[in-house]
């Protein structure tokens, strides 16, 4: 058995919209474990978009214990957060989330800024090969609003890998984008989970979910079940049947 | 996170939005030139009325018989006592406070010389009379109390009517000019004093003997004014009190009546002048400082609007990894940044307008340094503070809050 990178237990997250009381999260358990790759599922409004905020530390759960790594996410303030998802989270939104008017290579860049460990040449060295792994190597110098929305999602999973997080975690991140770009983007995916990646990556799309190893999934704020997936599809041979388009 | 590191990020920022950083810069440079530049007028113009005042004289005091004219009735010179000598020498006997003390007459009419002619007034006085009312000779000499006692056809000239008789750069000197038919010899020139606040022209003017004046040019035997000079601008009020007592024995007014003379000085100009220019400066002030305020607000809200605007921006800065500390730190360095470099571009600004504005209306200009250190304050505080502000706000945001902001 592999090592639990997350671990979350008895997890609850109320929001307050006035009078009201919204459940997001009622109480889940769940586990990861290194080198998995987990698909979270579920109706619109049943808490998977509050799950992965929480499990990337964006946001705190309000009840319940959340390891990361063996470390209790509770004990950790602020600034200790912010260093938690420095070194070992990335994080890609469905909306990319890029800085406009700045190159692919900068935005890449930006998470080592805020790592004083390393310097400006290691910075540089690393946002290159990050956008390497993710096939834009001939487009590191374009800004955001000269590149299609599957290049600005690569350059937003570069930027998410660059800092070598232990986990990905991936909200929609196909959600903007058509099927053979999502498939294009499912089989860079793919190939970080085989380099070892942990991924845990929101869907609604069941035919996504079947290139990941792992289903959960949730209703009205609690996993309904989880399944294994052990016919696991390959995006790439799914890309490759796909009839060829002219090419850009 | 070091600081090298958030100066670049702040640098790229404020690179990334040219414009935006422009327009905050802009705001800056109006309000701290605009307040440099109208302090610096309202100061410059004050100035230039004192220094035109005291060159009309040093530390003088003018006597003259009472206002021929009251409540708008000319009275004639007969309800008046006229000026004479013997007043002049009771001034000269009775008041310490003045150290020169000259009688003045005055005519005008035609100068005739070599074809030419030219209306002009002719001033009588005695031999300090340049002293009195600080004019320089350029060539020639002064009259001399000889000339005086005997009422030699000597006279000064200024350069008004040395140009219009004899041509520019021509010295006049041991001509012979006609007055109203009596031929004067020219045994000066006046060095030249230009037109004054009010417009008059300074040089236009013949200086003789006040014996020569009475009797040969408007054969009278009283004055018409008496001007004297103080020590010292102190001294004015003193000199005043002085020449009232004196002109009071030498005119026999007894306690009950009122003085049939009167006395102006230069420091009452001065400060009639100043309040009028204060008042100037009062204006100029208060509209500097809306201008200051204006500009200050239209910081405030590009400021904030750019802040608000960036919360996405601060948002995603945190989820990967950004302290509150270093968004607000990056904040802070971009719009100190932006407030001091506008700030300094504004001192230039107003500096060069100012200057700009001197060689146009010819006021020796006076920049404040108050105004300079003030406005640039007042500016800088403001930027930096609407770009601390809303930013700390932003900062304290759960991250999850800040990328959602809409
Ligand atoms: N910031 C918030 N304030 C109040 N309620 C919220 C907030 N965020 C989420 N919710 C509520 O929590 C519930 C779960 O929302 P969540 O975004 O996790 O759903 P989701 O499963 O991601 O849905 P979708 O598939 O549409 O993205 C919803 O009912 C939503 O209205
Ligand atoms: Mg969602």
């Amino acid at each position: 058995m592999k090592r639990n990178i997350i671990s979350v237990n008895a997890l609850k997250k109320d929001f307050h919209v006035g009078e009201v009381t919204v459940h997001a999260l009622r109480s889940v358990d769940l586990n990861i474990s290194e080198g998995e790759f987990v698909a979270i599922m579920g109706a619109s409004g049943s808490g998977k978009s509050t799950m992965l905020n929480i499990l990337g530390c964006l946001d705190k759960p309000t009840e319940g214990t959340y390891l990361l790594d063996d470390v209790d996410i509770n004990s950790l303030n602020k600034n200790e957060l912010a260093r938690l998802r420095n070194l070992k989270l990335g994080f890609v939104f469905q909306s990319y989330n890029l800085l406009p008017r700045t190159s692919a290579l900068e935005n890449v860049e930006l998470p080592l800024f805020y790592n004083n460990s390393v310097k400006p040449r290691e910075r540089r060295e690393r946002a290159t090969s990050a956008l390497e792994a993710v096939g834009l190597a001939d487009r590191m110098h374009h800004m955001p609003n000269q590149l299609s929305g599957g290049q600005q999602q690569r350059v937003a999973i570069a930027r998410s890998l660059v800092n070598d997080p232990v986990v990905i975690l991936a909200d929609e991140a196909t959600g903007n984008l058509d099927t053979r770009t999502t498939y294009e983007i499912m089989a860079l995916f793919q190939e970080l989970n085989e380099k070892g990646k942990t991924i845990v990556f929101v869907t609604h799309e069941p035919e996504i979910a079947g290139f990941t190893s792992r289903n959960v999934h949730f209703r009205d704020g609690n996993i309904l079940k989880q399944e294994i997936i052990t016919n696991r599809g390959s995006a790439k041979e799914m890309l490759m049947a796909m009839p060829v388009e002219i090419e850009n | 996170m070091n600081i090298t590191n958030l100066s670049k990020i702040a640098l790229n920022a404020l690179l990334r939005n040219k414009f935006r950083a422009f327009l905050t810069m802009l705001g800056i440079i109006i309000g701290v030139a605009s307040v440099i530049a109208m302090l610096a007028i309202g100061e410059g113009s004050k100035k230039s009325i004192q220094d035109q005042i005291s060159s009309m004289g040093s530390n003088l005091v003018l006597i003259m018989p009472e206002n021929q004219s009251s409540g708008g009735v000319q009275q004639g010179n007969s309800s008046s006592k006229a000026l004479d000598m013997k007043d002049v020498k009771a001034i000269a006997q009775n008041s310490p406070s003045i150290v020169y003390v000259s009688p003045e007459v005055r005519g005008s009419g035609q100068v005739i010389a070599n074809g030419n002619n030219w209306p002009t007034t002719f001033y009588g006085a005695d031999v300090n009379y340049l002293d009195i009312k600080k004019v320089e000779i350029k060539s020639g000499r002064m009259f001399t109390e000889q000339e005086v006692l005997s009422a030699a056809k000597v006279c000064l000239i200024g350069q008004t009517v040395a140009e219009n008789l004899f041509g520019t750069n021509i010295d006049p000197v041991g001509q012979t000019i006609r007055f109203k038919n009596i031929p004067v010899k020219v045994i000066g020139l006046l060095v030249e004093k230009g037109e004054n606040t009010f417009g008059m022209d300074q040089d236009d003017l013949m200086i003789a003997p006040y014996t020569t004046v009475q009797k040969r040019i408007l054969a009278i035997t009283h004055v018409q004014g008496i001007v004297c000079s103080a020590i010292s601008e102190e001294a004015t009020a003193q000199a005043v009190t002085e020449i009232t007592s004196a002109m009071r024995q030498s005119h026999k007014i007894t306690d009950g009546e009122e003085d049939d003379f009167q006395i102006r000085t230069q420091a009452e100009l001065v400060s009639t002048f100043s309040s009028i220019s204060n008042i100037l400066t009062t204006l100029l002030g208060a509209i500097a400082a809306i201008s200051l305020l204006v500009g200050g607000i239209g910081i405030m809200n590009i400021m904030y609007v750019s802040v608000t605007e960036r919360t996405r921006e601060i948002g995603l800065r945190m989820s990967i990894g950004g302290r509150g500390l270093d968004i607000l730190m990056q904040f802070l360095i971009e719009s100190t940044f932006l407030s001091v470099i506008g700030g300094i571009i504004g001192i230039l600004v107003g500096i060069t307008a100012s200057a700009v504005i001197g060689n146009i209306t010819r006021w020796p200009i006076a920049v404040m340094p108050i105004a300079v250190v003030m406005s640039f304050l007042v500016c800088t505080i403001i930027g930096i503070f609407f770009g601390w502000y809303p930013a700390r706000k932003a900062a304290s945001l759960n991250p999850i809050d800040a990328l959602r902001f809409e």
